[in-house]
């Protein structure tokens, strides 16, 4: 699978925990430890939004941290993607009736890709980026035949 | 000083940091002077929640309360709930329980010290130590089918049984974890400029770890023998006897700094794994849950009356639940309440005259399970001006002292 044949830019992920449970926020570490590591595909966890691509939002986004999220989203540059990890951001999931939450994410700013479970595997959350990349590819001009003749000869 | 000083939660690159929580200091120099702490960023109102809800959904929600500690929270509530409404729980059950309980302990301590290294800015050894703690979660997903999160608690029981295929898996992740000892022996204890950055960093005397009724590894690191699996024996623990693991017992005195914390979380995981090869050579035939049919288990819930207290030692120290049945489908009141509420205020004295560069490995040695350095108030006493640290800055000084002493 010659992947960095195409990932010509590889990808940073800027993650934003917005009162998640921390279980899917270990998993996104777990992503970056020997087992998965994707820093072999380039792409990475950053420490400022500004340096992101793709931001990676978990947890329901409870009233404290509505505003940071919002900011957090105008801080990273365009063109930019957003995934929500874990089903609590993309539905409200367990925590649905509570006060004190505001979400789901999509409520708040627009998002592209979802990676629904509870929580999540860290090859989900890989795939999750690859369905990132090809928004991020259609905005830099590619159109979607192109990528998929791409998709197809990277399965090749 | 006020709380408007921080806005955009930077850098949340850890996930046992990631949750926001601010911190206040007032420094002289480099030196702290004294801290302030604002949690509240990650309140989900769990507890009500629960109150809208029947028993056997709260299990579920209890187990969301952490994702870390997603075998304690329910193993507490489901003790509260038979404690109100007088459920015997089979023998099988309980040894079951402190089996996945065990194992979650040994990912737990693992994961801690991966992080302390990564604040240290060892990276290397953070990779090592989550390779190592794979192996658990590997275990932990063929026993209870999932990673995080196990499902595996219920009233009355367990979900699930652990069978004779098991066995020969169990068996080599014990045996994976004694030889791993020798490892993270020479990785933590043994290594000369961990003990640098660690030793005389972040103390808390033995009085002050009583007076701010600190609990679990932060506890026993300042020589208090507190574990409640050794002082109200409980579940299968019972038939077991458990000593609270002190530093002395690995280096024959007891400071209180960041390093016993080490040797604790390090002696714990090897505990562990004696626990579990006890529960797996005695474990007792029969039923996993007193009442199977959920329906008929709602059922006398629902006729259920008065107070439990459910109490577990998590890997961060003790948790407890309380719940108030009231002859009504939902219970009256539920409060739990997690070790890492007790342990904060710890973070008061361990950071008093610290320096700035050490914020982040004392932060980091209680294992706090909500709070996140994400921002950083400092305030030069001297000039009164205030300036903000983001985490990744204090992460450079941190990286740059292990250099700094490394020369």
């Amino acid at each position: 699978m010659k992947l960095d044949k195409y990932l010509d830019r590889s990808l940073w992920v800027f993650h934003l925990n917005t009162g998640s449970c921390n279980g899917c926020d270990i998993e996104i570490v777990a992503l970056l430890t020997p087992r998965y590591d994707v820093e072999r595909f380039g792409i990475k966890l950053v420490g400022s939004p500004k340096h992101a691509d793709v931001l990676l939002v978990t947890g329901p986004v409870n009233r404290k941290m509505l505003p940071r999220l919002k900011l957090v989203y105008e801080q990273t540059p365009d063109p930019k993607a957003v995934i929500v990890v874990g089903t609590c951001g993309s539905s409200g999931g367990v925590f649905y009736d509570s006060y004190n939450i505001v979400g789901p994410v999509d409520k708040h700013i627009p998002v592209d890709v979802y990676v629904p479970g509870c929580p999540i595997r860290p090859e989900a959350i890989i795939n999750g980026v690859l369905k990132a990349w090809l928004k991020l590819e259609r905005l830099r001009g590619f159109s979607g035949v192109e990528i998929e003749k791409k998709i197809e000869e990277v399965n090749a | 000083m006020s709380i408007s000083t921080y806005k955009i939660p930077i850098g949340p690159i850890h996930p046992s940091l990631a949750e926001p929580m601010t911190f206040n200091f007032e420094i002289s120099g480099e030196k702290i002077q004294s801290v302030d702490l604002a949690p509240g960023d990650n309140h989900r109102g769990i507890e009500f929640m629960g109150r809208n809800r029947n028993i056997v959904q709260i299990i579920y929600l209890a187990e969301r309360i952490c994702g870390i500690c997603s075998a304690s929270h329910p193993f507490a509530f489901c003790r509260a709930v038979e404690n109100a409404a007088g459920i015997e729980v089979p023998p099988r059950a309980e040894y079951i329980r402190v089996i996945i309980a065990e194992l979650e302990r040994i990912h737990s301590h693992i994961l801690w010290a991966g992080i302390a290294a990564e604040e240290l800015g060892f990276n290397s050894v953070l990779y090592l130590s989550w390779k190592v703690r794979e192996e658990v979660l590997d275990l932990l997903e063929i026993l209870t089918g999932n990673r995080i999160n196990y499902g595996m608690y219920m009233i009355g029981g367990v979900r699930r049984d652990i069978s004779e295929e098991h066995m020969p898996r169990i068996m080599k992740t014990l045996q994976y974890y004694k030889d791993a000892y020798q490892t993270l022996e020479d990785v933590f204890l043994k290594d000369p400029s961990i003990a640098l950055r660690t030793k005389n960093v972040g103390i808390m005397t033995y009085e002050d770890a009583l007076h701010l009724t600190s609990v679990g590894p932060t506890a026993r690191a300042s020589g208090v023998k507190k574990d409640v699996r050794q002082d109200q024996p409980y579940s299968a623990y019972a038939d077991m006897d458990i000593k609270a693991i002190t530093p002395d017992i690995y280096s024959g005195e007891v400071n209180g700094d960041v390093y016993d914390r080490i040797i604790v979380r390090i002696l714990e995981v090897f505990q562990s794994v004696q626990i579990i090869e006890y529960c797996l050579d005695n474990l007792p035939e029969g039923e996993i849950l007193s009442e199977p049919k959920i329906v008929k288990l709602l059922g006398t819930l629902k006729k259920a009356k008065g107070e439990g207290v459910g109490r577990h030692e998590a890997p961060r120290g003790e948790v407890i639940h309380y719940i108030k049945l009231n002859e009504s489908e939902n219970p009256e009141v539920w409060k739990a309440r997690a070790p890492t509420y007790n342990n904060l205020m710890s973070w008061l004295p361990m950071l008093q005259r610290q320096e700035i560069a050490d914020i982040p490995i004392v932060i980091a040695s209680i294992d706090p399970c909500i709070g996140c350095m994400d921002r950083v108030t400092l305030v030069d006493s001297n000039t009164s001006k205030k300036q903000v640290l983001t985490r990744e800055e204090l992460m450079k000084l941190s990286i740059a002292k292990t250099r700094r002493i490394l020369k």
